[in-house]
């Protein structure tokens, strides 16, 4: 956390209320957000218990698994949970834009103009928290290599034909949730943590009811209290600790997990219930078959109902954080950003229609490489970015001596005439109170121009606070400066001593080129997996000549125990 | 929770026992003394530890109660795992143990698993434990599985007793195997739940360690890496068996625990230094929740409260997850207005500003001239304040 950060917390804590952490906001938020909010079974990793989700937040769907340990249950609730999402994410695939791009012919190397299919929109999922995105990285993996009663060789326990194709969505969109910036799948209290300062530690942010308790409460929330109740810290330790008569929370916490006294309390015994009529049922003659069929039914709809109760209040959590996030102007560089999701989106799409495998459990070195230089690249383009857009992420760089913003005292003509034609090499003077790492010969770059213009630490006079900087670019073709190419005497600007551009990263090798070090080229299963989880510009080849499998490897995943 | 009374009241054992009143000592068990290493600074924590003292049952009474527990489902499947492994003579553990540590497959060395009277006292137990590995290791052909063996490990001048999950003997070595319920997932798990049960068998190994030096007639070295060659003694490398992806099949991965060894030294010899902390404490002291018939605390809180508060607390927002005073010594931190209620890394930043409100007051408008030069700390919040204002004041106007 830097400095700027720490401040706003001690506002936080004086104040009782969060602090703005940024003028406007840094994710790209859908019109039509799917929220999905899953609890897991405790004891067993990625085991589902069950999940509320829903674009409409007056409508939230609910699936359940009446007993965890069960298999075929589990695949049941599975197949609900995809018919419930898929058609979400599938249809923003039919709905696409023409881009113009350019592709390296493999066996000329000539470069050929090309139209790519881009979809107009991409989804957007939102989860409560950071552990609610692993329990869907551990869902996808548990279940894309799944064999269905479709594929050819079934296997003993064939899975239901669409929870495959779940799992291979959320391993995409879990992947994508990597790469700094983007906004396929967002967890709320990541976003709300990004937008505001709470005065209380980063640990006790997790907690998604905990870090809204600083925020006012909206009247749907206030459980009849006229004045919204207490505020800062002590609301938010209410909404961690605070229980009812039977030790249940209040306010149960956002999951994956479960509180233990609930599980203990109210889901154990409701889960025997469920047991003992399930045991009744298969004894039944007859005659009581109906009614034991109705006890089991009763017995559903009460484990049904009680987890309702448990998620519905993060349920509203998280749509309250959207209401918060709304009404944040959205920041200049979102569009662009979320091309990246949109391409990322576009390419996954492909990838299923064309009929490529499951995700691999460990991506090959090339993948992994370029999985690496993306979200390196990605975080650069992110800072930048944010720096741009808000002039307290700015102030960050600022405060590290990264940039600086001052008012100018003087612009000076002067040319280069070393060679055949002068070209303007003016000289700015800036008055700052900032201590920018300016040494003399470095290289800064003025912000919010129309086009990019660097310039050059010339000279440093810290008695007098003044910077003067020699600049190189962005003022046209001809000897003399462009009209308001250069700032004028009295205006505050903003140089910045990191590029404004993420640079490209040194080429990577294709695939069958991996050097030994690494693993060589990668077996025929991975073959086809050129540009794992990509949301790259249509600049890197989106399968680069990589053959494809004719058919879907043996995969050793499909014997996979799952019990 | 093992009760201990063995071996003649030391003055330590004495002046903790008063601190702790009438109430049954709490023994360490291995997690607690592994929570130890995970805030070694704190004082309250060593002293109330040291005397065992029931710190859930303290924060109960203080009104701030700590929120753990186990669910029943965890437990069920950590149970389940367990005697699976341990199923049909262990034939599912073997596997492991055969590609691990070298046990033959052909069943020409067989396991021997001695009965360790597993249904005894505490005492009873260590000292069979002690008496079987002193058994096995003398015969360096031979294959020993101790099934729950019980340790004793001397804490602060009281023993402790330690159960790990199994020991297995050869060649006059031991190794600790630990059973977990959490998975091993495409060859990986999580760092933090690795990282715990690693601190966990480190402390069998001190037990360990401390076992095959009485049986030698020694005292275990005391340098932190100094390799013990006993016969019995630990490997200090510990089998760490988990379920192999979502199934209920073993993986068995091995795991170094030599730097968690010697933090775990260092803190248990911390402890020994209790009496120092001890020394602070005004006479009278006590943690007695003094109970009444019916097992409620008559104790009243303002006055437990100011014996808590007579220890000094190194809080930390991680406090509350491995804590049970953790809610108590947030809401002090807080009532004392103290920067640490915002993480360990702030305390760090502010340099020499201790309190919420000094901070703001250095970052505000009035220090900004004056503290400059004096405090370094003072002018960067000033400075970085300046920055926030100018920021959101152009975002308003």
């Amino acid at each position: 956390m830097s400095l700027l950060g720490t401040l706003a917390r001690l506002e936080a804590v004086r104040s009782g209320r969060a602090e703005p952490l940024a003028t406007v906001r840094h994710r790209h938020l859908s019109d039509r957000p799917m929220v999905v909010v899953p609890l897991t079974a405790a004891g067993e990793s990625g085991a589902p218990l069950a999940v509320m989700l829903g674009t409409d937040r007056a409508a939230p769907r609910l699936h359940i698994v009446p007993q965890p340990l069960n298999r075929t249950l589990r695949f049941d609730h599975l197949a609900g949970f995809a018919a419930d999402l898929l058609p979400y994410l599938e249809s923003f695939g039919a709905d696409v834009e023409q881009v113009e791009g350019s592709e390296k012919d493999p066996e000329t190397g000539e470069k050929t103009q090309v139209l790519r299919e881009l979809c107009a929109d991409a989804p957007q999922v939102i989860v409560p928290n950071g552990a609610g995105v692993h329990h869907l990285a551990l869902l996808g993996r548990s279940t894309r290599f799944r064999r269905t009663a479709e594929d050819a060789d079934p296997g003993p326990y064939p899975a239901p034909a669409r929870v495959p194709l779940l799992g291979r969505w959320l391993t995409h969109l879990t992947d994508r949730a990597q790469v700094p910036g983007s906004s396929l799948l967002l967890p709320m209290t990541g976003l709300l943590a990004r937008h505001w300062a709470t005065g209380q530690s980063q640990l006790e942010d997790q907690h998604l009811a905990a870090l809204l308790a600083w925020h006012p409460r909206p009247e749907a929330l206030r459980d009849g209290r006229a004045d919204g109740g207490p505020a800062g810290a002590a609301a938010a330790e209410l909404a961690e600790t605070a229980r009812d008569g039977h030790g249940q929370l209040l306010h149960p916490p956002a999951g994956p997990a479960t509180d233990p006294r609930f599980d203990e309390l109210v889901l154990a015994p409701a889960i025997g219930r469920y047991d003992a009529a399930v045991t009744a049922l298969r004894d039944a003659g007859p005659q009581e078959r109906e009614r034991a069929q109705r006890y089991v039914d009763r017995t559903v709809e009460r484990l049904t109902e009680a987890l309702e109760n448990v998620l519905l209040p993060t349920w509203r959590d998280v749509w309250h954080g959207l209401d918060l996030l709304r009404a944040l102007p959205p920041a200049a560089h979102l569009a662009e950003r979320w091309e990246g999701d949109r391409w990322s989106y576009t390419g996954h799409r492909d990838r299923l229609a064309a009929g490529e495998p499951p995700q691999p459990r460990q991506d090959d070195a090339v993948t992994a490489a370029r999985k690496l230089a993306q979200r390196e690249r990605e975080q650069v383009r992110l800072d930048v970015q944010e720096a741009l857009d808000d002039p307290l992420a700015m102030a960050e760089r600022r405060l590290a001596g990264e940039a600086f913003t001052g008012e100018v005292v003087e612009v000076v003509p002067d040319h280069d005439t070393s060679g055949r034609t002068p070209k303007p090499r003016p000289l700015v003077t800036v008055r700052t109170a900032d201590h920018p790492h300016a040494d003399l010969g470095r290289e800064a770059h003025r912000t919010h121009t129309a086009t990019p213009q660097k310039a050059v630490i010339a000279a440093v006079d810290q008695e007098a606070g003044t910077i003067t900087l020699r600049v190189m670019s962005g003022m046209g073709r001809k000897k003399e400066p462009e009209p308001g190419s250069l700032p004028e005497p009295g205006e505050r600007v903003t140089f910045t001593l990191f590029e404004l551009t993420a640079r490209q990263s040194a080429p990577l090798p294709e695939p069958d080129d991996t050097p030994w070090t690494h693993g060589g080229p990668p077996g025929p299963p991975d073959h086809a997996r050129a540009l794992g989880g990509a949301g790259a510009p249509p600049a890197a080849p989106l399968v680069a000549g990589a053959p494809r499998p004719s058919a879907v490897p043996q995969s050793p995943d499909a014997s996979e125990e799952w019990e | 929770m093992n009760v201990s009374h063995i071996g003649p009241p030391e003055p330590l054992a004495q002046r903790l026992a008063e601190l702790r009143g009438p109430a049954p000592q709490r023994s360490l068990n291995a997690r607690a003394l592994a929570a130890l290493a995970a805030n070694p600074g704190c004082r309250r924590r060593a002293v109330l530890d040291a005397a065992g003292i029931d710190k859930g049952a303290v924060a109960q009474r203080l009104g701030r109660p700590a929120p753990f527990g186990q669910s029943p489902f965890a437990i069920a499947r950590g149970t389940m795992f367990e005697s699976r492994l341990k199923a049909d003579d262990y034939a599912v553990l073997l596997e492991p143990l055969r590609r691990h540590l070298g046990l033959p497959s052909d069943g020409a060395a067989p396991l021997a698993v001695p009965d360790l009277l597993r249904r005894s006292g505490p005492a009873v137990r260590a000292e069979r434990t002690a008496a079987a590995l002193a058994e096995a290791a003398a015969d360096p052909s031979a294959w020993t599985l101790l099934d729950h063996p019980l340790l004793r490990l001397t804490v602060a001048g009281s023993p402790a007793y330690l159960e790990p999950d199994a020991v297995v003997v050869h060649g006059g070595r031991c190794t600790v195997v630990e059973i977990k319920s959490f998975p091993v997932l495409d060859g990986s798990a999580d760092p933090a739940k690795v990282g715990a049960a690693a601190r966990q068998a480190a402390v069998y190994v001190l037990a360990l360690q401390e076992t095959a030096a009485a049986l030698a007639g020694t005292t275990v070295a005391p340098g932190p890496y100094a390799v013990q060659a006993l016969p019995g003694s630990p490997e200090l490398s510990v089998l760490l068996v988990c379920p192999k992806d979502f199934s209920n099949r073993p993986t068995a991965v091995s795991v170094d625990i030599r730097r968690e060894l010697a933090t775990t030294r260092r803190q248990l010899a911390r402890m020994t230094a209790v009496d120092e902390l001890l020394d602070t404490l005004a006479p009278g002291t006590s943690f007695d929740l003094a109970p009444d018939q019916a097992g409620l605390p008559t104790r009243p809180v303002a006055e437990l409260a100011d014996a808590v508060e007579s220890v000094p607390a190194a809080y930390g927002p991680e406090c509350l997850s491995s804590c049970e005073l953790g809610f108590h010594c947030r809401a002090q931190a807080r009532c004392d207005d103290r920067v640490e209620q915002l993480g360990r890394g702030v305390r760090g930043e502010l340099g020499s500003i201790r309190t919420v409100a000094g901070a703001l007051a250095a970052a505000g408008p009035a220090a900004a001239a004056g503290d400059r030069e004096s405090d370094e700390a003072a002018a960067r919040l000033s400075y970085a304040a300046a920055l926030r204002a100018e920021a959101l004041g152009g975002c308003a106007g």
